[in-house]
């Protein structure tokens, strides 16, 4: 440093003493031995980085976010579950941009914790209603054609706490079960054709090799459909917390049915009902009967910015508001934002790739004035849904249903830019 | 269902096996029969898939009174936050409803699949086939499904059928809920007279506090106080270094997986499942003033038994040989080493 005797931020904070004022000057002009100079220090004082050399090529390996972005991180709600183990965090929606979600901070859910597995000792194996039960090791799978598809993975418990009224305070908690990466792997289609289907065959079950074997039932169509078996995320390979070394990807569809750390594809004639399609994933109306198989994610949307978590700190003005829309069932066509709680609303700007079952991001740029803001947007897909509100869910769901919440989400903003969950008439 | 279901339908494979098989890859091998019957343990609503065994009522209260209930209760009731086995008959409709096995699960194949697949929590496929009937006959029980003469095995498995069985319908959200093609109809201007706030999210103030003061912090702080602390952590890392071997906790760190579903060490330990085990080298076992320990566990402590580093590895050799009646549900650390590592993991992270 130039100066010992104080860091930059202590002349920044002399400097806001002081004002802009020459003469208010005069006291940093002193401490600082020079000539007192108008403007932020910022730029009229030399800062560390200007000067010194900064670490070489070889101190990061594998590179990570600057100390300065270190609160950019996956959260937990700890009331929400028993144990860590069997748990969810929460992607930090609000902090993020574009459509991509960085591999370290998609958001996690776990049955059984983290399975830490061994690659060479990690097999694929296809048995039931085949014509030839298979063992694939990983470097065989590397070995089938692969395709690169960029898609969203949302838990269908996503939103699930705000059924009975508005409750979490920011967007990373209301909305943040949710993901956005471009996978490479081998089309399930190639495999089971590999292992060959017999007639019958109408039903897979993917299983994993944590602790919880996590199974579902997928129909045969949709295995032959568009679904992956994943083993790389956004160009590296599967983070431990995402499923390493194997993944199931089953596009547009419950983010449970994704199956990580997948061992086994089994043929079948038959649903198996098992525990995550039955006692959990199925959805319960006021009528006490339950629907099932309610795999399609319903297009939504959410404002990110501004939000809880980034409250509007610029005062008046020329104004952004940013967030994410997205459906299971396509493209999502358009968002509309409304500012005064949907009385009027505008379309916003969708701005980048616009790809069927991925995340797309959207901007409405206004002149705040400073008043008081009800914020919401909404998703139009290419299926022709509109996102419904929250009330016209519950008229429809009840209350109890937990699972597929995609109300509209509302963000009343007060004068001072604070931002806060509710709910409006 | 799938409306849009996709356009290669099962009559394209029907019609064409010769061809597929020309156009495989050759990849992978056959599987053999014994890595099959290693991993096909799913159990189907038919009862596809259940092998040969049985059990009864009273043998599963044993095993579930020793592997189930610090966690999901002696009644199946649920302790903490951990899932209710047993009750809720009739909730479904209500404002609270209780979804246990016995007023919602559809099918027994699903009991019978997943404590064997996935249960005790931490000790996954640990139970024997006999002892997942058992268990499974003694859940029915719980929930006034059988009688306590009851055995449960493979040829008795179709007697039983859930009372929720016909409580689940096909998802019909594209029949009956209208947004779904509302998106052309989709109002713009004027769409409502009056909007009042009617719920609020700061009353209820659930949020995880952190998170805001964090960044709250983060925003009034300046660059120097980020610096700042940079600096104190890079003098608190040498002192680290005194301690248990690295390499030891390391390989601790592994072993205690076993462990932490029910235990917490280190900052902020609290009781769970079990108790936390901060400062547990040199107590008298069983002595946590908030912790409900087993009767066995309060008596060795009692007359005498202090955990140090000859009781513990004896303890986690062979918990129940120890410590006849312990609620301890863990079988024990077969490797001596494993044993050392855990040890050293525990002694590394007191705080």
């Amino acid at each position: 440093m130039t100066d010992e005797s104080k860091t930059p931020s202590a002349s920044r904070r002399a400097f806001l003493r002081g004002g802009l004022a020459a003469a208010g000057g005069a006291a940093a002009a002193a401490a600082a031995g020079r000539a007192a100079a108008s403007g932020d220090p910022a730029i009229t004082e030399l800062q560390p980085w200007n000067q010194y050399l900064g670490e070489g090529v070889d101190a990061r390996p594998y590179g990570m976010p600057s100390q300065f972005e270190s609160h950019v991180v996956r959260r937990n709600v700890e009331w929400l579950t028993a144990d860590t183990t069997s748990s969810v965090n929460f992607t930090p929606l609000h902090e993020l941009d574009g459509i991509i979600t960085p591999n370290g901070l998609c958001f996690e859910r776990h049955h059984g914790g983290i399975a830490e597995i061994e690659p060479d000792k990690h097999r694929l194996m296809i048995n039931g209603l085949v014509e030839k039960p298979l063992v694939f090791t990983m470097a065989d799978l590397m070995r089938f054609p692969r395709e690169n598809r960029v898609y969203f993975l949302e838990c269908a418990a996503n939103t699930g706490m705000e059924w009975r009224g508005a409750q979490l305070n920011g967007c990373q908690y209301t909305h943040g079960m949710i993901h956005n990466v471009m996978y490479t792997g081998v089309p399930l289609r190639m495999l089971l054709e590999e292992a060959g289907l017999r007639t019958n065959a109408k039903w897979v079950m993917p299983e994993g090799a944590d602790a919880a074997a996590m199974t579902r039932s997928v129909p045969i169509e949709k295995a032959l459909d568009d679904c992956l078996v994943a083993f790389k995320m956004n160009g590296e390979a599967l983070r431990p917390e995402q499923g390493y070394p194997l993944r199931l990807v089953v596009p547009g569809w419950e983010g449970n049915m994704w199956v990580k750390w997948l061992r086994r594809i089994e043929v079948g004639d038959e649903p198996w009902h098992h525990r995550e399609e039955t006692s959990k994933y199925t959805d319960l109306l006021e009528n006490g009967k339950a629907r099932r198989f309610t795999w399609e994610m319903d297009a939504k949307s959410v404002i990110t910015s501004p939000s809880p978590q980034v409250p509007i700190t610029h005062g008046r003005g020329h104004t952004v508001i940013t967030g994410v829309a997205w459906s299971g069932r396509g493209r999502v066509t358009q968002v509309d934002v409304t500012l005064d709680g949907g009385k009027t609303w505008r379309k916003a700007r969708i701005d980048g790739p616009s790809l069927s079952k991925s995340m797309h991001r959207f901007y409405l740029e206004f002149e705040w004035d400073g008043s008081p803001l009800l914020l919401q947007s909404r998703a139009h897909d290419d299926t022709g849904y509109l996102q419904p509100t929250k009330d016209e869910l519950r008229a429809v769901r009840g209350e109890n249903s937990i699972y597929h919440n995609n109300g509209i989400q509302t963000w009343y903003v007060n004068e001072k830019g604070v931002a806060e969950n509710v709910e409006v008439s | 269902m799938l409306k849009r279901a996709a356009p290669l339908a099962l009559a394209a494979l029907v019609a064409a096996p010769s061809a597929a098989q020309a156009d495989k890859f050759g990849l992978g091998r056959e599987a053999t029969q014994d890595e099959i019957a290693a991993w096909d343990i799913d159990i189907r609503p038919d009862g596809q898939g259940l092998p040969e065994g049985s059990g009864d009522v009273w043998t599963g209260e044993e095993v579930y009174v020793e592997q189930c209930a610090s966690c999901h209760g002696d009644f199946g009731e649920g302790i903490d936050r951990w899932p209710i086995l047993a009750g809720g008959w009739g909730s479904l409709e209500s404002e609270d409803p209780v979804k246990t096995v016995g007023s919602y699960w559809p099918y027994l194949s699903t009991v019978w699949d997943y404590v064997h697949r996935a249960m005790p929590f931490g000790q996954a496929q640990s139970l024997s086939d006999d002892e997942v009937y058992a268990v499974t006959a003694y859940i029915l029980y719980l929930n006034d499904l059988v009688d306590d003469d009851f055995t449960l095995s493979k040829e008795t498995f179709a007697e039983v059928e859930m009372p929720n069985e016909d409580g689940f319908f096909m998802d019909n959200r594209e029949e009956v809920e209208p947004w779904m093609s509302d998106s052309a109809e989709a109002c713009m201007t004027d769409c409502k007279d009056e909007v009042e706030i009617t719920y609020r999210a700061a009353v209820l103030d659930v949020t995880p506090a952190d998170a805001a003061a964090r960044e709250a912090a983060e925003k009034a702080a300046g660059e120097g106080e980020q610096t700042a602390s940079a600096e104190t952590e890079a003098e608190a890392e040498p002192a680290a270094e005194e301690g248990p071997d690295p390499e030891l906790v390391a390989a601790g760190e592994r072993v205690w997986n076993k462990c932490r579903a029910c235990h917490k060490v280190g900052e902020g330990a609290a009781n769970g499942v079990g108790p936390h085990l901060n400062g547990v080298v040199g107590r008298e076992a069983g002595s946590l003033e908030d912790y409900r320990y087993s009767k066995a566990m309060e008596t060795a402590g009692e007359d005498g038994l202090v955990w140090n580093d000859e009781t513990m590895t004896e303890y986690l050799a062979n918990p129940r040989k120890m410590i006849r009646g312990t609620k301890m549900t863990f079988a024990g650390l077969r490797d001596e080493e494993d044993i050392d590592a855990v040890l050293a993991y525990i002694e590394a992270q007191q705080p």
